[in-house]
């Protein structure tokens, strides 16, 4: 099955699909930086009126978002604004065979900094820990809230989302 | 008997925005809904919404209700009717509506019928035990009055009401088992299907729910793979345990009072069964009538919001308020929803509007 096709009877994208979207080595090298996993062409806008920075770009209402890797200076911003919950924030520089992934995060209860807890994949399975290194939650967040976890970097594609238990 | 220049039908997002949009251009509304406040649908709503920032995307539709209501309530044009339900419009353009128990009868200059759409049903064994839920009632249920529908869900269809009700449901800590959708692919958005996947709720495309177990409730349902022409494989069922069917099978339009004017109807599968013919300016073929939302055309709220500024614009220009810069801003609405449904998703819609526009 192509790859858009598997998206589309289980609502998981591929491996293929996401590493199209990365910037180059260089870029990835330099610090975090956002990747927009928006891969159907929807009418949606706010991953662009949300950045401060003009980094995204979309040639109208109905295409899929794009970002200039020069412009995105990785502030998570569009983390909390995007209604599809589908940008991420990825930072590859943390060292020590670790990454930092920063998610959106609308359930009860939040996690605490420092918290050890289960990184999950994107079918919702266990692939291995993740620590919360960062919590953003408050009014100006309105109930979207953006956490960062530390994650094996192998789990780049995988890790997804966490579970508390 | 009572009169307004605009009378509006029905006080969810399309109502809403008609009713605005006339009394901005200085005409006097009534607007009456049967609820016991105003939002229709949106009230429920509490994700953020998709469209452009423009039309309020990436706010949830509870907040944009919020804003619509102060609006209204703030305007002095806008007479509202809670509690009041419409009946019937006769042939000489009475209203009949009940409000608090009470009978009343109004006419209107122009009428705006914003009515909007009502929940389909699946046919399967069982469907009527108690446990068996439109996805609408298990949203009311969770959403407006905080009671969980049960512990255990199973979802019927993967368009975006089945996916955003599954999310939901998992919020108030339901455990949502499966979306079964009988078509091949997810007709939601992929977007909506990934947030759910990554939680551990698998979606099963040709999949149905056959029977409903149980004997005075839910207590499991029978579920079986399907063949290209929806037929049932034999051989492929499985039980599972839920306590609670979900049915989020799709809308049609709750199109009685736009009938009983007398327009022309039409059965179009696209915009969600029968629905009236209407003109760019969203005027029925029985003069003095517009619609707008859901009632002519299963779509979204932002959709709905921007077909009821144009209906709302519209009938008040027939009324007279003919201003240049009034008719300037409605062009410029329709516009706007043009660009809105010129991508993939809106492919549906414009076919729909293809047939009937193209008089087959
Ligand atoms: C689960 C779910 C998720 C959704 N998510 C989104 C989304 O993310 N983005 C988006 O844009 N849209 C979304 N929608 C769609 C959106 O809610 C609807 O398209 C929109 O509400 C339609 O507006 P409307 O005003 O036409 O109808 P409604 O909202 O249905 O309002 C109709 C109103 O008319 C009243 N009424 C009906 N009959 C009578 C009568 N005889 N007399 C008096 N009053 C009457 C009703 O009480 C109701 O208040 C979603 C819908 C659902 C169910
Ligand atoms: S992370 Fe910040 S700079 Fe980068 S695209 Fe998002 S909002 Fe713009
Ligand atoms: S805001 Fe999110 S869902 Fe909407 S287009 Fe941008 S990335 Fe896609």
């Amino acid at each position: 099955m192509e790859s858009y096709e598997i998206l589309e009877s289980t609502g998981v994208a591929t491996r293929d699909m996401f590493e199209n979207l990365l910037p180059s080595s260089e870029r990835r090298a330099k610090g975090p930086y956002i990747v927009m996993e928006c891969y159907e062409e929807i009418p949606c806008n706010p991953c662009v009126t949300s950045c401060k920075f003009g980094a995204v770009q979309m040639e109208e209402l109905n295409k899929c978002p794009h970002v200039d890797y020069e412009k995105c200076v990785g502030c998570a911003n569009c983390v909390s604004h995007c209604p599809g919950l589908a940008c991420f924030m990825i930072n590859e520089t943390v060292g020590d065979g670790k990454i930092d992934i920063t998610f959106p995060y609308e359930l009860k209860p939040v996690p605490a900094k420092g918290d050890i807890v289960n990184a999950l994949d994107r079918k919702g399975a266990v692939v291995g820990k993740a620590e919360i290194v960062r919590v953003l939650s408050g009014p100006r967040m309105d109930h979207t809230n953006v956490i960062t976890m530390r994650v094996d970097k192998e789990l780049i594609y995988d890790a997804r989302n966490i579970s508390l238990e | 008997m009572k009169f307004s220049d605009i009378v509006v039908i029905g006080g969810g997002p399309a109502g809403m925005s008609a009713a605005l949009a006339a009394a901005d251009a200085g005409v006097r509304v009534t607007m009456m809904d049967r609820g016991q406040v105003l939002g229709g649908q949106l009230i429920k709503q509490t994700h953020r919404f998709f469209g452009s920032e423009r039309e309020r995307a990436g706010t949830r539709g509870i907040e944009i209700v919020k804003i619509l209501r102060q609006q209204i309530a703030e305007n002095k044009n806008i007479e509202v009717l809670k509690n009041t339900e419409c009946l019937g419009i006769y042939s000489d353009g009475v209203i009949s509506y009940e409000t608090d128990g009470k009978y009343g009868l109004m006419t209107g200059e122009k009428v705006i019928i914003a009515t909007g759409a009502a929940e389909k049903m699946l046919q399967f064994e069982n469907n009527d035990l108690p446990g068996v839920y439109g996805a609408g009632a298990v949203q009311t249920l969770m959403n407006v009055y905080g009671i969980q529908p049960g512990q255990k869900v199973l979802m019927i269809g993967a368009g975006n009401i089945g996916l955003i009700v599954s999310y939901q449901l998992m919020q108030a800590g339901v455990q949502v088992a499966a979306i079964v959708e009988a078509m091949p692919k997810i007709g939601g958005y992929k977007v909506h299907a990934s947030k759910v996947a990554r939680m551990g709720v698998p979606i099963l495309t040709r999949k149905t729910c056959k029977a409903a177990l149980g004997t005075d409730h839910v207590t499991g349902a029978v579920l079986a793979d399907m063949d290209e022409h929806f037929q049932i494989i034999p051989g492929t069922e499985e039980e599972i345990e839920v306590d609670t069917i979900c049915l989020a099978v799709g809308l049609a339009p709750l199109s009685e009072l736009v009938s009983q004017t007398r327009c022309k109807m039409r059965y179009i599968p696209q915009l969600g069964g029968f629905v009236p013919e209407r003109d760019e300016n969203l005027e029925l073929t029985a003069k003095g009538y517009y619609v707008a939302g859901d009632v002519s055309c299963i779509e979204e709220a932002t959709a709905a919001m921007i077909e009821g500024s144009i209906a709302g614009l519209s009938a008040a220009i027939a009324t007279g308020m003919n201003h240049p810069e009034i008719i300037g801003k409605r062009d410029e609405w329709i516009k706007q929803l043009e660009n809105l449904r010129s991508g993939k998703t809106g492919a549906k819609i414009r076919s729909g509007f293809a047939v009937m526009n193209g008089g087959k």
